[in-house]
C-alpha cells in the first residue's frame, strides 16, 4: 500500500523543516552577541537540505528530505566602534555576530510555510486512507 | 460470468493504485520544495492506466516467468517513464518544484482518488443488489 509511504516522506520533510526553524531560532537569539575573548563572534548557521530516497524496489519513487549539513556563514561580523565596551579590542572596536535578522525572519516564514504544507499533505493522506478503510461499508 | 463481475472492479482497482502512486509522488515533490537541485516529477496518468489495463503495451516491461523473478515497474510508472515538470519560474538553487502547481495537482488527485473509491463501492453495491432475491426487500 503505497499511500502509507506519504507519512514517511512528509514526516521527514516536517522534521527537516523543524530543524531549520531551530537553527533560525538560535541565529536570532544570538543576533546581538559579541565576540568572546578569542575574538570569534557567533556565526550564522544555515541548514542544507538533501533528497533522501526512502524505500526500495517498486517504492523507490519516495523522495524524503534530510538535513545533510549545517554550514556556518563565514562573512566577517559587524564591527562597531565602542571603546568603553568591555569586549572592545585594542582599536576600540567590538565585533558582533554576522546574523542578518531580516534574512532570518524570511527564512523562518519560508520554513513555517513548508512545515504547514507538509502537515496538510499528511492530513489529506490520512483522510484518504481512512475512507479507503471504509470501502464497501454501506 | 464471474469475470464480467470482476472486470469493472479490476479497472477501478488499477486506477486506485495509480492514484495512490501519484499521490505519493506529489507528496515527495511538496516535501522537497526547499531541496536544492530537486526536480519535480509526475506520472502521465492516462498512459499509465492504459498500460496497466493492457490497452497498450508497456515499454520496458520484464516478464516474471518464475517465482522469485523481480518485475520492476515499467512504462509510465517506471523510474524512466516519469516526467519532469518544466519550471515556470527558475530558481537559483536549481529547485524545480512549483508549489502552486503541486498543491493543485495534489488536491485534484485526492478528489479523483475519492471518486474512484465511490465508483468501487457503487459497483460493489450494484453487484450485491443484483444478488439479492426479490423477496428480501
Amino acid at each position: 500500500m503505497s499511500m502509507f509511504q506519504i507519512f514517511h516522506v512528509s514526516g521527514s520533510a516536517v522534521s527537516a523543516q523543524s530543524q531549520r526553524l531551530n537553527v533560525v531560532a538560535s541565529n536570532l537569539a544570538n543576533a546581538d552577541t559579541v565576540a568572546g575573548p578569542d575574538g570569534q563572534a557567533y556565526k550564522a548557521r544555515q541548514v542544507v537540505f538533501q533528497t533522501q530516497l526512502l524505500g526500495a524496489g517498486n517504492d523507490s519513487g519516495n523522495a524524503g528530505v534530510r538535513v545533510s549539513n549545517i554550514s556556518e556563514d563565514q562573512t566577517p561580523g559587524r564591527r562597531v566602534h565602542d571603546p568603553k565596551h568591555p569586549q572592545a579590542d585594542a582599536d576600540g572596536y567590538v565585533t558582533y555576530s554576522n546574523v542578518n535578522p531580516v534574512e532570518e525572519m524570511v527564512n523562518m516564514i519560508s520554513a513555517s510555510r513548508s512545515y504547514q504544507n507538509n502537515i496538510e499533505v499528511m492530513g489529506t493522506a490520512k483522510s484518504l486512507l481512512l475512507k479507503t478503510l471504509q470501502l464497501g461499508q454501506s | 460470468m464471474l469475470n464480467r463481475l470482476t472486470d469493472t472492479l479490476n479497472f477501478q482497482t488499477q486506477a486506485l493504485t495509480l492514484r495512490s502512486e501519484r499521490q505519493r509522488l506529489l507528496a515527495s515533490n511538496i516535501a522537497n520544495a526547499d531541496t536544492p537541485g530537486y526536480q519535480a516529477r509526475d506520472i502521465d496518468f492516462a498512459r499509465a492506466l492504459r498500460e496497466a489495463t493492457g490497452e497498450v503495451g508497456t515499454p520496458g516491461a520484464m516478464a516474471a516467468t518464475q517465482r522469485g523473478h523481480i518485475a520492476p515497474l515499467a512504462g509510465a510508472r517506471g523510474e524512466s517513464g516519469k516526467q519532469y515538470a518544466l519550471q515556470s519560474q527558475t530558481s537559483l538553487d536549481g529547485n524545480g518544484v512549483d508549489m502552486d502547481r503541486e498543491r493543485a495537482s495534489f488536491a485534484d488527485n485526492a478528489v479523483k482518488y475519492e471518486a474512484t473509491l465511490r465508483f468501487i463501492s457503487g459497483s460493489v453495491r450494484t453487484t450485491l443488489d443484483a444478488m439479492k432475491s426479490h423477496n428480501q426487500g
